[in-house]
């Protein structure tokens, strides 16, 4: 396959998983906000999102001082910027457009329309408000993803459009994760992380994992738990270690003669995940390992490139 | 019930004769569209566009912004072709490429026309599309212009003439094939009801020949497709056709030159190319033989062409022969080349570096229609009757300074089709493009593109101009 073919359907796959995970970040920020809070906890937790997004400057530059409403908006509608959930599907449109060749025709489509439904949304154009959208969005992504499942051929376009859906899944969940614990000085044990249970419910269903959690557990919620469902669970399909299944055995089907060394990165990391059990991987803290977690993909993102992609600077 | 009305005076209706009845081949559509409501033509026509829109079969126009694509407006109306009047127009078809082929051939080898002076020497070295790189170069079967795409319009006489030879990078073959996907999916009960010739197997006819046509010596060839990428405003027919041929859509940059052969940048290494199937013109391919500025072509890729390591589809060249100044020459070719008589008439065409033809164009322009002999898309060009007297006043002037760069033809009242306008169905002017493919054989898929013009009383077809397309049915009586 082309190597520019390879980075748009890399790319395009992992727009739309950013926006799904945008919109499921969105989600869970927007139940949280209907509970009763502090309105400087509020932009408190605004700001950590916005900062964890690299877009705070921009936000601010814009609209200045936090206010939920204009964020949620600035992350949703904004086109001026590159990081809302619509700016995203553009660009996931985009991509697909540079390979209508390489995708069956009902992706293209399905890509293509949500791409122009997503121009009529306008802040504050639906009455159910941003809540509406936010589900529109994780349709459109579970559509999408319905139609690559159904039928796209399990060929190296195929392993490329996954590469890149799980990458970019395994960075989001670890994000929300991170973004879930006190930010404050590191905690003696996740257990003692926060006794806001609720918040921890609210990670647990923006993930889909709230019915899994009462499966796989059968008991209360509790931070070490989630924790371990999100990070360790073979099967649950937003786990940091599923994800890392994905992402490895994707690299060992497109294996070519320069990227043994990509593959054994994502080895070792997957490896981990596997055996690894959460109070040794979290010894020096949760917040620590999901850092270096995050770290280790972004190296791996970057091997991608230079391996199979096009090449940065060529 | 559906009416028709309006009057294209003089014009050659399509649909129907002088007193008003249709012609036979007409018939049973005229029987089903009576028993139409209005309501639902318009009802379909809306479907059809929100369909073209979802699956994003549009053209972005020069200078508009990204993602700003524009549909080209499709008619539900059906151009029909009744399967007789088709074979005849075949047979001239494939008489009139096969003599361009060999003029090019002969204009790139020997020269014969031009020692016979039955095309003047200096028109065709002279001409800024011929490419003195290609003298002497032998290209496989002695094929140059693989995909033709030749428009013919019918005269108010009913008879076809051809109006412009495309012999470069002909677009338009993948709105044939999407709009009659479009006529089967939006009315099926039609289909039932004719037999209307299949267009469907278009790709799988141009994969062969471009397979038919590589290097010597190669077995199982790799063919590509070669767009300037997705800002051009045909990029989705490249895309559309790479897909259903099932061969790599590539970029320039996806492409290098390495020990006089071609490669593609793959994810696996460099992978061999033995044909290409360009929708780039000459002047880009190559930016060390060609335009240097050229960021969408290939480095090298002449050197590889004509060392016969590589194909390449539409030949390098090609320019020459579809030029307007060519163009009145066309049947003198076919009585050189083949010893025939044409059997497609072109429309009479004053030559203006001619001065009796210039002199006589000049006296009669408000009657005429003049087009600048390297203008493309409908631009550069005059049409007398619908020109104001300003208009008419700048053109001879220009026509004075640069009488070279100019034909003129007679106003053709091309033939009408009932179109759905706004308000009704409405005749229409329109033309049709044929596609000729050349390979060890010459096909041509039955039909081709119907453009439309749909402003009333416009002649222009274009669809940078306002034109629209229709599905084009040969009908089986």
């Amino acid at each position: 396959m082309l190597s520019r073919t390879a980075d748009h359907l890399y790319w395009m796959s992992r727009s739309i998983e950013r926006a799904e995970n945008l919109a499921r970040m969105l989600d869970a920020r927007y139940r949280h906000e209907l509970l009763p809070h502090a309105p400087e906890v509020l932009v408190r937790d605004w700001e950590a999102m916005l900062n964890a997004l690299g877009l705070l400057s921009a936000y601010e530059s814009k609209h200045g001082a936090i206010e939920p409403r204009a964020a949620f908006e600035f992350l949703c509608f904004d086109r001026e910027h590159a990081g809302s959930i619509v700016s995203v599907l553009r660009q996931a449109r985009e991509n697909a457009r540079a390979v209508r060749g390489s995708i069956t025709s009902e992706m293209w489509e399905t890509i293509n329309a949500t791409w122009l439904e997503a121009r009529r949304y306008r802040a504050g154009s639906t009455e159910g408000g941003v809540g509406d959208f936010l589900e529109w969005v994780k349709d459109r992504s579970n559509l999408w993803r319905g139609v690559t499942l159904g039928t796209m051929l399990r060929d190296e376009a195929f392993r490329f459009t996954r590469i890149g859906t799980f990458l970019e899944r395994a960075d989001a969940t670890a994000r929300m994760l991170l973004a879930r614990l006190p930010s404050s000085i590191e905690p003696p044990s996740v257990d003692a992380a926060s006794a806001d249970l609720n918040a921890w419910t609210i990670l647990l269903r923006s993930l889909s994992a709230f019915e899994v959690y009462r499966k796989v557990y059968r008991d209360a919620v509790t931070p070490w738990r989630v924790t371990e469902l999100l990070v360790l669970h073979a099967e649950l399909p937003r786990s940091l270690r599923r994800s890392m299944n994905e992402l490895h055995s994707g690299l060992a089907a497109v294996a070519n003669e320069q990227s043994r060394e990509t593959e054994r990165r994502a080895g070792e990391l997957q490896a981990q995940l596997h055996f690894g059990r959460l109070d040794d991987l979290t010894r020096t803290g949760t917040q620590r390992f999901l850092v270096s977690f995050l770290a280790r993909l972004n190296d791996l993102a970057d091997r991608i490139a230079q391996d199979f992609l096009v090449p940065v600077g060529e | 019930m559906v009416r028709l009305w309006g009057d294209m005076g003089a014009a050659f209706n399509e649909m129907q004769l002088p007193d008003g009845s249709y012609r036979p081949h007409y018939a049973r559509y005229a029987e089903w569209l009576a028993e139409q409501a209005e309501e639902r033509l318009s009802r379909k026509r809306a479907e059809a566009d929100s369909l073209f829109h979802r699956v994003g079969i549009t053209f972005a126009i020069d200078g508009e912004h990204e993602g700003m694509e524009r549909l080209i407006p499709f008619d539900v109306m059906p151009r029909v072709v009744p399967i007789d009047e088709w074979r005849a127009l075949e047979k001239g078809l494939k008489q009139r490429v096969r003599a361009l082929n060999a003029f090019i051939h002969d204009i790139y080898h020997e020269q014969d026309i031009l020692r016979a002076k039955r095309v003047p020497a200096e028109q065709v070295l002279g001409n800024a599309q011929y490419r003195p790189e290609m003298q002497g170069i032998e290209v496989p079967g002695g094929i140059y212009a693989h995909v033709a795409g030749i428009d013919v319009v019918r005269s108010d006489s009913g008879g076809f003439h051809v109006l412009e030879d495309n012999l470069r990078v002909p677009s338009g073959v993948s709105y044939m094939l999407e709009n009659r996907k479009m006529m089967m999916r939006l009315f099926p009960e039609l289909f039932a009801r004719h037999s209307i010739a299949p267009v469907e197997q278009y790709p799988d006819q141009l994969l062969e020949n471009l397979r038919s046509v590589a290097p010597i010596g190669v077995d199982a060839p790799t063919v590509v497709l070669l767009t300037p990428g997705a800002q051009n405003s045909a990029y989705f027919e490249h895309a559309f056709l790479a897909q259903q041929m099932g061969i790599e859509l590539v970029e320039g940059q996806d492409l290098f030159v390495h020990d006089d052969a071609v490669y593609m940048r793959t994810t696996r290494g460099p992978r061999r190319v033995d044909v290409i199937y360009r929708r780039l013109d000459d002047d880009f391919l190559d930016p060390l033989a060609f335009r240097p500025d050229s960021m969408l072509g290939v480095p090298g890729l002449l050197s590889v062409y004509r060392a016969g390591r590589v194909t390449v589809a539409n030949a390098i060249g090609t320019g020459v022969a579809d030029d307007k100044s060519i163009y009145p020459y066309v049947p003198d070719m076919i009585r050189f080349y083949l010893g025939e008589e044409p059997l497609i008439a072109n429309v009479p065409t004053w030559i203006l570096r001619r001065p009796d033809d210039c002199e006589y164009v000049l006296a009669n322009l408000a009657k005429l229609v003049v087009k600048e002999v390297h203008g493309a898309g409908g631009y550069g060009m005059l049409i007398g009757p619908a020109a104001t007297r300003a208009e008419l006043d700048e053109f001879r002037a220009r026509i004075r300074a640069r009488p070279e760069s100019y034909v003129a033809q007679p106003t053709i009242a091309l033939s009408t089709c009932p179109t759905f306008v706004e308000a009704s169905l409405a005749p229409r002017h329109v033309d049709l493009r044929p596609f000729v493919l050349s390979g060890a054989d010459i096909t041509i898929v039955p039909g081709g593109l119907t453009r439309v013009a749909l402003r009333e009383g416009s002649l222009v077809v274009n669809s940078s101009q306002g034109g629209g397309t229709k599905d084009t049915w040969v009908l089986n009586t």
